[in-house]
């Protein structure tokens, strides 16, 4: 589809997002808020994708990452902005200060990929999955206790800068850079590492490094997703960043089916419309309020349902999984 | 295979349908001539679902009694509950669409302080009145003039109960049992350990727990080590029991005191529970001991609808909406900006949870009562004025 | 020293519980190499099932206390196997990744209709054995303690009479090493996986009792915390490895415990992954489990 002609895709992408980032105010705030957090879930599906999907590592610590950009990039802009940038700076500085504040907060989890990646070493499948999901929560706790940044009560008061320009903009280029990458004759390294480890070592492919790689890269972009999310909802607590919301991810990539990016992003797009979804029909009349009640309990059923009858993915229209070689 | 894709596919649209189907701005008029919308968000699910319940229960109750005797200004109240699941994010999202989309006159929500946080700002920037039953962190109001709270904060809780120590129960050398994981617990805490140190006391001991611990033998067994005269644990009654028991297994006789998180019938059921908190104290909103008839009424009704005792979170759910409907009728208009300013001079409204009147920073100013457990009961101990 | 040796009996205490968890996980995993998310989940239900059971029992005795325990087990064990015939069963030739989420969305099922018909406020679990302190000096052993270790200890030999004895359990053993060849000697696979999870399911709610018991606050998502940590002491001792999931689970009680009572005790939460992580680095494979070298 789009994947063929990456760079158009890109360029229409940035000019979809300026032209959104325009209108935005003409928009219904909670239209705005939902299509946020499309994008915001799009970046995260797409970066765990690259570890989960095309290098076929069991990640379950993503939101670790997610935790590090956002507190991260909350810091910069809360506590180093006020020193850095005058009190009445034109709005082009202030843009400029988040945009380096989002990328250090990509760096920082970056690192943390790279802290998180270097075990994966030693460790296989299952093994791998409790490490990362050992690790996000051990990062959790961390945050839980630096009081500077609020400690287990959260960090609040953090300034309003995300807003769909950056975020649809900054989805664009997750999607163009983790694509041509996967694509790239580099990038069958990540494909090689996951059809069959053994092979890929014996045809003289380093694994260890594409998966360290794979790490630091979902992690980078993870990040990001963090510090966006921060600047959106204005208080960020450790809490939110814990299994649960690692495992909200995975679920995007599982139900949009491993290694395919557009997938990926339609799951994003429909996991964080259907609880809007349910809630707007159990708005209709007071006798389906029992549907906007009981939202975390059809996720559960539709989950299971979803994993029943269509254990590949909703959107996988592959055959077997395997992935197109293009060209 | 063909058809199952064709088939998500449709899924996909279908749900993005739903969702697109009213998103531009919303040009209704927000003065329905039939009803007043009030909007509240609440944990109906997960983690901390069972006092999002208590007080929505006590919203509800509130809401369908004033409806039933004519509702306000001639209008029947519609209440609009929107579910946040005790998750992050989700209240930000559900006051705005709250606010954009039904155009709610006020907001009621929410018992957690950092959900109050999270909503506040948007609350503050589209001009809707917001009222939280039960937060009780400090920053809540201070993020600006719509936000308003029902509740006494912690600072004065806590410093009540530093000289309910010093004071009453004549105490120098105090342990504190706090849950780092609550806003309440940690703010309660410190405030009092402010107080009691002011007063010339001394904290020997201080453990932290979190949300979810069942075990505190770890923590008391430290604490019993320094011997202290009585312990200080704010947190909330599900926890409070087992700490009370744990501490009476180990050998710990010294009393225990705390706050308004104590403030359940639950917090002396079941076995033991009654016994090991003999002779132990905690501050609240009211005593069902000096029941007035508006108390027991709402008491015997909340049973009735509900087929559970109200808490603290009930009550004061219930008060918010008083709250509301007092100020609605006092600015006789449905304009938010007209009930911010009839909120803002709210005066010895009498609700369930004692005289609530705001001060200038938009604070509950009411008495505390403390409370001791004396043979297995509730039984009022004395009053303290702010 | 009184310190520590009171802290070593919570510990030890605290410890056996997760270790009757643990082995849960540990008996499904080295069957059907998957892990149960929804395995804590059926620890609450046993919890929930002693409930309404107890509220009956007037008087607790050691005998109530068992009829209780076993109603429990029985009704629990009868709940896993069907966890496992409607969802996991249809799953089983699919990518482990799927069987996952499904265990998950189980997990949350039984969460969230937990809170629907339980009611999400935390419930006073009566007393079904009755208990007492023991006093040494400074040193409080409460007999909570002692039936709870006990009872850990009876469930663990007669698991392992079990799976090492019983025909059924060589059968366990034999799936868990190879499947097909075990179907193709004659072991009725489907059963064999059934049973082990009513066993993992019995246990789970045996845990569930005793937990109740001695914290007697009771609510649906009470798993959770104890979930995760019980699941990281079977990894640590070796996923699928039955007495090194006793072992990892005995291990972070202790440990947890210690740390509790501490100054870092704000750090617990993180203890039980650190010490996985730092036990992994030495021993890929867990404390006592076996490195399983990749078959080309």
């Amino acid at each position: 589809m789009f994947l063929a002609r990456p760079r158009i895709f890109l360029l229409a992408a940035l000019a979809a997002s300026i032209v959104l980032g325009i209108f935005q105010n003409q928009l219904d705030p909670y239209f705005v808020d939902v299509l946020t957090r499309i994008g915001i879930n799009i970046i995260l599906a797409v970066s765990l994708n690259l570890i989960n999907g095309h290098t076929g590592q069991f990640s379950l610590g993503h939101a670790g990452f997610m935790a590090v950009g956002a507190y991260t990039a909350a810091a910069m802009t809360m506590f180093a902005g006020p020193h850095i940038l005058p009190a009445t700076a034109p709005e082009f500085f202030t843009a400029l200060w988040f945009l380096a504040a989002l990328l250090a907060g990509g760096i920082v989890a970056a690192a943390a990929g790279l802290l998180v990646g270097a075990p994966s070493l030693r460790l296989k499948g299952d093994y791998l999955a409790i490490v990362t999901l050992g690790f996000g929560q051990i990062i959790s706790v961390v945050f839980r206790n630096i009081e500077p940044l609020g400690g287990a009560l959260g960090l609040n008061g953090i300034p309003a800068y995300t807003n769909l320009f950056w975020v649809f903009a900054i989805a664009a280029v997750t999607v163009y850079v983790i694509t041509a990458m996967v694509n790239s004759t580099y990038g069958r390294g990540f494909i090689a590492t996951h059809d069959d480890e053994v092979a890929a070592e014996a045809m003289g492919i380093n694994t260890t490094r594409f998966k360290i790689v794979a790490f630091v890269i979902g992690a980078f972009f993870a990040g990001i997703a963090g510090g966006l999310y921060g600047h959106f909802t204005l208080t960020i607590s450790p809490r939110g960043f814990d299994f649960t919301r690692s495992i909200e991810i995975v679920v995007m990539v599982i139900v949009g089916g491993m290694g395919n990016t557009v997938g990926v992003i339609l799951a994003a797009i429909l996991l964080t419309l259907l609880p809007e979804g349910l809630r707007a029909l159990g708005g209709v009349s007071p006798s389906l309020n029992w549907i906007s009640e009981s939202r975390p309990l059809l996720y559960s059923i539709l989950l299971i349902g979803l994993m029943l009858l269509r254990p590949q993915g909703l959107f996988n229209f592959r055959k077997s999984g395997k992935l197109k070689i293009q060209n | 295979m063909k058809h199952r894709s064709i088939q998500s596919i449709g899924l996909f649209f279908l749900t993005a349908g739903i969702f697109l189907a009213g998103c531009k701005k919303s040009a209704e008029s927000a003065a329905d001539s039939t009803v007043i919308k009030v909007g509240e968000f609440a944990s109906l699910n997960g983690s901390e679902a069972a006092f999002g319940r208590s007080s929505h229960n006590g919203t509800q109750l509130a809401v369908d009694e004033i409806n039933a005797a004519g509702g306000v200004l001639g209008k029947q109240i519609q209440l609009i509950t929107e579910d946040d699941q005790s998750k992050d994010g989700e209240s930000a999202t559900a006051v705005k669409k709250l606010i954009s989309r039904d155009q709610v006159v006020a907001i009621l929500g929410e018992v957690a302080s950092i959900r109050s946080l999270e909503a506040a700002p948007i609350c503050q920037q589209y001009k809707v009145p917001q009222i939280s039953p039960s937060s009780t962190n400090p920053k809540v109001t201070q993020i600006g003039d719509y936000i308003f709270r029902v509740c006494f904060i912690d600072p004065f809780q806590g410093t009540v109960m530093a000289n309910f120590a010093t004071k009453t129960l004549g105490v120098k050398k105090v342990a504190v049992l706090t849950d780092v994981g609550s806003t309440y617990s940690v703010g309660l805490a410190d405030f009092f350990k402010q107080g009691f140190t002011a007063n010339g006391g001394e904290i020997v001991a201080e453990q932290k727990f979190t949300k979810d611990d069942k075990d505190f033998k770890a923590q008391l067994t430290a604490v019993k080590a320094e011997n202290p005269e009585a312990i200080f644990v704010p947190g909330y009654y599900g926890q409070v029991t087992l700490i009370a028991l744990q501490a009476r297994e180990l050998g710990i006789t010294v009393p225990l005191f705390g706050g308004d998180g104590w403030e359940a019938p639950e917090l002396i059921q079941g076995p033991g529970a009654a016994d090991a908190l003999e002779g132990c104290y905690f501050s609240t909103h009211f005593s069902s001991d000096q029941v007035s008839p508006k108390i027991k009424q709402f008491v015997a009704d909340y049973q009735k609808k509900f087929g559970a005792t109200p808490d603290a979170m009930g009550a004061l759910g219930y008060d918010s909406v008083l709250a509301l409907v007092d100020a609605i009728k006092r600015a006789n208009s449905t304009d938010s900006s007209k009930i911010r300013d009839a909120l803002a001079t709210l005066k010895d409204l009498d609700g369930v949870t004692g005289k609530t009147t705001l001060d200038e920073n938009r604070n509950a100013r009411k008495p505390a009562v403390i409370i001791e457990i004396k043979g297995g009961k509730f039984v009022y101990k004395e009053t303290v004025n702010p | 020293m009184t310190e520590f040796l009171q802290q070593l009996i919570n510990g030890l205490s605290v410890g056996s519980m997760y270790a009757l968890i643990a082995i849960g996980y540990t008996l499904v995993y080295g069957v059907l190499r998957f892990i149960n998310f929804a395995h804590c989940d059926v620890f609450m239900v046993g919890a929930f099932v002693g409930f309404y059971a107890g509220r009956n029992l007037g008087q607790p005795s050691l005998g109530g206390g068992i009829l209780v325990m076993l109603t429990a087990m029985l009704a629990c064990a009868a709940l896993g196997i069907l966890i496992e015939r409607l969802a996991y069963h249809p799953l089983r030739n699919r990518s482990r990744l799927s069987v996952l989420i499904t265990a998950i969305g189980v997990s949350l099922l039984l969460e969230n209709a937990g809170q629907m018909v339980f009611g999400a406020n935390p419930q006073p679990f009566p007393e079904i054995f009755p208990s007492r302190e023991f006093v040494f000096g400074q040193l409080v052993v409460s007999s909570k303690d002692i039936v709870v270790f006990a009872v850990t200890i009876l469930l663990l030999a007669a698991l392992q009479f079990i799976v090492l004895k019983t025909k059924i359990g060589t059968a366990m053993r034999a799936v868990s090493f190879n499947t097909q060849a075990a179907s193709l000697m004659g072991v009725n696979v489907n059963v064999v996986i059934s049973f082990t999870f009513g066993l993992g399911s019995a246990l789970a709610a045996a845990a569930g009792i005793l937990w109740a018991y001695k914290f007697p606050k009771i609510d649906p998502l009470m798993g959770i915390a104890p979930g995760i940590t019980a699941f990281v002491a079977a990894v640590l001792g070796g996923i699928g490895n039955i007495p090194g999931a006793a072992l990892g689970g005995l291990l972070i009680g202790v440990i947890e415990t210690f740390v509790k009572g501490s100054r870092w005790s704000t750090w617990t939460d993180a203890i039980a992954f650190t010490i996985l992580i730092l036990i992994l680095f030495f021993r890929p494979a867990g404390l006592l489990g076996k490195l399983q070298p990749e078959k080309v």
